[in-house]
């Protein structure tokens, strides 16, 4: 009970702010911020609940907003149907990349989610309809039900999207399909001799971490007002959306959510104040960090300075 | 007494290697089975086949009068066959408790209070009531072999295949687990026992059947199987 | 469509190209192949590889040469890696899994990030006699620098090949992704073999990264496009199989040198991945694999 209050608050709460006078920069910024607990989120279904890496990040995200200009720019398609073909097509994309490496050990899944990233940059360079390599410039439209600009209706909706992935990994965790996932991560051969149907999980696991990786990239193209290949298939998506949770800590739907917290903050510091460079190799040091010392991350951290104090 | 089990002409190959050789075999409801055989004569594999963790390459296997060898493991758990492993395989995020619910869930289709009274009348019949509570990674030995086999357990099977489920015990320790199985027998599971201990073999199966280089080459009652100069062989080597 | 003498040379060229693919994916074969390393990081330290060469040879040496006298730093260097990878996750298994990809993503990203804090995102580029010019052979032209590539790739394969095959500490290698219980009850000791054949990996990697600078001019990024190729060309040789590896490379060569002749630069970069995928999806255990 207490956590669906707090989810009504949070909603609320952005709404309340998205209305307010504050500074535009806010919105800019906790837009990227959202969005990365988003990513995180769903990174940490098939990456910390079932132990499939995914280094495809980009891929996802792209699919969910090529998508949205695709649609967009076709039928002048409103924000919210942008969001749901990103998602439903992201989630196609989970199941095909699934199937084809899920029987096979998790570094051969890693791999070829890399492959898909490459694939699909080259496929978008090749294709006018979206602008090609150059990219496309994009018009918002004039509707902005009642908010005073584009960015902050945008934000509200990634606060929204934000809160909706953590309902639906805190779900899952807590589901008898968590548990399964569990198991699959801990020893899949026990977990098929225990009745566990391991591909089907893992299948599963795969097309809604995917989708919501779609529906995380969706907005984006209305965001910047702009979409363009090589900043959006860019691998540097991949050590964030993979840095937080394990920084956050994997096992559990917090970690992501304090994970891209912390980090998406503190990227947005150090991108403004020093440089992009500085960001990612901040980001790797820290992943690096968390990897070797502290593998359960923040929420591991915390847990055992807790029972250490007793 | 119906066969539970019938493996029927499978065979099995790796590459240009043949692990297992046309094998007959057929399993009796309710039989305590005793499988030997030095190590590489296909034991594991077959096990693999009957459980599923491999497809067999030609032959076909039946399991309770259903044709199984092209399902996937987990639904033959779900018809009743269980399996431990050799080298334990706990699920080490959980605890012993909650290392049962996995199988509670997906073979019982359910997971809530019943559930965990069954999971807990397991582990007292295994003596691990104690460790409920406590973190699968922080078991001893006999402790992961205990609770690979209340695992099995949970499953609810028929037929629970034991692989190698003494290896590495002591001798107390080893009646421990041969007493569970018993009892486990007594309750009307069908028991394949996959062993080098041979004074476990010998007290514990109604029937031996010995395994080498992928085929069988004999099956009778323990005494006369030990006597049997084609097992002293595939054991020892051959004598110059 | 096309003239068959334009396909021709593209094969040619592909066959050229294909060797010089062996000879990077070399030292991912042993690491990830034969030692089941999920090392992603391979073309990263490639790259890095390169970047020592183009300081070496800076001074004025041959930058073959360079690429030889950073071999036994990076033999050390991958000796380390190794060591700490395994006292941090292979000792304790478990969940060695995500964390072992997490880890060596990681290190993938800072080496990239610290070669553009250092060196810039430009290209850097080396000189040599042999590079500039071509051999002509009738109406074709084949650029020395290539045909240099060419002979150290089959060198290494051959040494290797050799190496793995006939001496003590090689076969241990072979055996030691196969059976560590085995070699264990044969007095070798598992993780010192495994260390071993990680430092020959990155040194081999070294010598790798002076052929790549060699052949084409060099950038920090080129790390991703390498993972490609790299994986490619191991999976599709079948992991730990060496003269595998010469034959993989060899098909991977020549596909993407047609495919750039046919279709143009826009495509060419997904041709490694998109065969990797190809790969996977058929036959995951490679032409060769075990």
């Amino acid at each position: 009970m207490k956590f669906w209050i707090i989810c009504l608050a949070l909603v609320l709460g952005s709404l309340g702010l998205s209305l307010s006078g504050i500074n535009e920069y806010v919105f800019f910024a906790g837009f990227v911020i959202l969005q990365f607990v988003v990513l995180a989120t769903a990174w940490n279904i098939l990456g910390g609940y079932a132990g499939y890496v995914n280094f495809g990040v980009p891929a996802f995200v792209a699919v969910g907003g090529y998508t949205a200009v695709v649609l967009f720019k076709s039928i002048q398609a409103p924000i919210l149907v942008q969001i749901l073909g990103g998602g439903i097509l992201a989630g196609v994309l989970g199941l095909a990349v699934g199937l084809l490496t899920l029987k096979l050990r998790g570094i051969f899944f890693s791999i070829a989610t890399v492959a898909v990233v490459f694939i699909l940059e080259t496929v978008v360079m090749n294709w006018r309809y979206v602008g090609g390599a150059t990219g496309l410039q994009l018009t918002r439209p004039a509707d902005l039900a009642f908010f005073d600009s584009y960015t902050r209706m945008l934000f509200f909706v990634m606060a929204v999207l934000a809160i909706g992935s953590v309902i639906i990994a805190r779900y899952i965790q807590n589901s008898f399909l968590g548990r399964g996932l569990r198991a699959v991560r801990d020893s899949e051969e026990a977990a098929e001799c225990s009745g566990v149907p391991t591909l089907r999980i893992k299948l599963i696991a795969c097309v809604v971490s995917g989708a919501l990786m779609g529906v995380a990239g969706a907005p984006m193209p209305m965001y910047l007002s702009y979409i363009e290949p090589t900043a959006t298939f860019n691998l540097s998506y991949s050590i964030s959306a993979l840095a937080m949770p394990i920084i956050g800590g994997t096992s559990h739907w917090m970690g992501p959510v304090i994970g891209a917290l912390l980090l998406g903050t503190l990227q947005q510091i150090v991108t403004v104040t020093v440089s992009n460079e500085l960001n990612v190799l901040v980001v790797g040091l820290l992943l690096v960090f968390f990897v070797v010392a502290a593998p359960d991350g923040v929420l591991g951290l915390v847990k055992k300075w807790k029972q250490s104090s007793k | 007494m119906e066969a539970i089990l019938e493996v029927n002409n499978v065979s099995k190959h790796f590459g240009g290697f043949t692990a297992l050789n046309a094998v007959n075999l057929h399993v009796q409801r309710g039989e305590r089975l005793g499988l030997i055989g030095p190590n590489g004569s296909g034991k594991t594999t077959m096990i693999n086949c009957i459980s599923g963790a491999l497809i067999n390459d030609s032959g076909d296997i039946r399991f309770d009068g259903r044709h199984i060898h092209t399902l996937p493991a987990y639904q033959r758990t779900k018809l009743g066959i269980a399996r431990s492993f050799q080298i334990p395989r706990p699920f080490g995020s959980m605890t012993v408790l909650e290392n049962l619910l996995v199988p509670f869930a997906y073979v019982g289709g359910a997971d809530g209070p019943n559930e965990r009274r069954e999971a807990m009348d397991i582990l007292e019949r295994m003596g691990l009531a104690a460790k409920a509570e406590v973190s699968s990674k922080q078991l001893s030995q006999v402790e992961l072999r205990k609770m690979e086999l209340a695992r099995a357990m949970a499953a609810k099977p028929q037929l629970l295949i034991s692989d190698e489920a003494m290896a590495g015990l002591a001798g107390a320790e080893i009646d421990e687990v041969l007493q569970i199985l018993f009892d486990l027998n007594a309750m009307g599971i069908t028991i394949i026992m996959i062993e080098h201990i041979m004074q476990a073999v010998m007290k514990f199966s109604q029937r031996v059947v010995c395994l080498d280089a992928g085929k069988i080459i004999c099956e009778g009652t323990p005494e006369s199987i030990f006597k049997n100069p084609d097992v002293q062989r595939a054991y020892l080597g051959d004598e110059a | 469509m096309f003239s068959l003498e334009l396909l021709f040379e593209a094969a040619l060229f592909g066959v050229l190209l294909g060797c010089f693919y062996a000879a990077v994916s070399l030292g991912l074969s042993v690491a990830f192949g034969l030692l089941d390393v999920p090392y992603v990081a391979h073309p990263a330290l490639l790259v890095m590889g390169s970047y020592a060469t183009y300081l070496i040879s800076s001074l004025g040496i041959d930058p073959l040469l360079s690429g030889l006298l950073l071999m036994p730093i990076f033999f050390l260097l991958g000796m380390g890696l190794y060591r700490f990878y395994y006292e941090t996750f292979e000792k304790r298994g478990s969940d060695a899994g995500v964390r072992g990809l997490g880890f060596f993503f990681g290190i993938a990203f800072i080496i990239e990030v610290a070669l553009i804090l250092v060196f810039g995102v430009d290209q850097r580029t080396v000189r040599a006699g042999y590079i500039g010019s071509s051999l002509e052979i009738g109406d074709y032209r084949f650029p020395y620098r290539m045909l240099m590539a060419f002979a150290v790739a089959l060198l290494l394969t051959l040494v290797l090949t050799i190496y793995f095959s006939k001496t003590f500490n090689g076969r241990a290698i072979k055996a030691v992704g196969q059976d560590e219980s085995a070699l264990r009850l044969m007095g070798a000791n598992p993780v010192k073999i495994k260390q071993l054949a990680f430092g020959i990996a990155t040194a081999v990697n070294a010598l790798a990264g002076a052929l790549l600078i060699i052949v084409g001019p060099v950038e920090p990024a080129m790390d991703r496009i390498y993972i490609g190729r790299t994986f490619c060309v191991v999976v599709l040789a079948g992991l730990g199989s060496m003269s595998g590896t010469l034959v993989a490379g060899l098909i991977l060569g020549v596909v993407e040198s047609v495919v750039l002749m046919t279709l143009g630069a826009s495509w060419a970069p997904a041709v490694s991945f998109g065969l990797l995928l190809v790969m996977l999806g058929l036959r995951p255990q490679g032409l060769f694999g075990r």
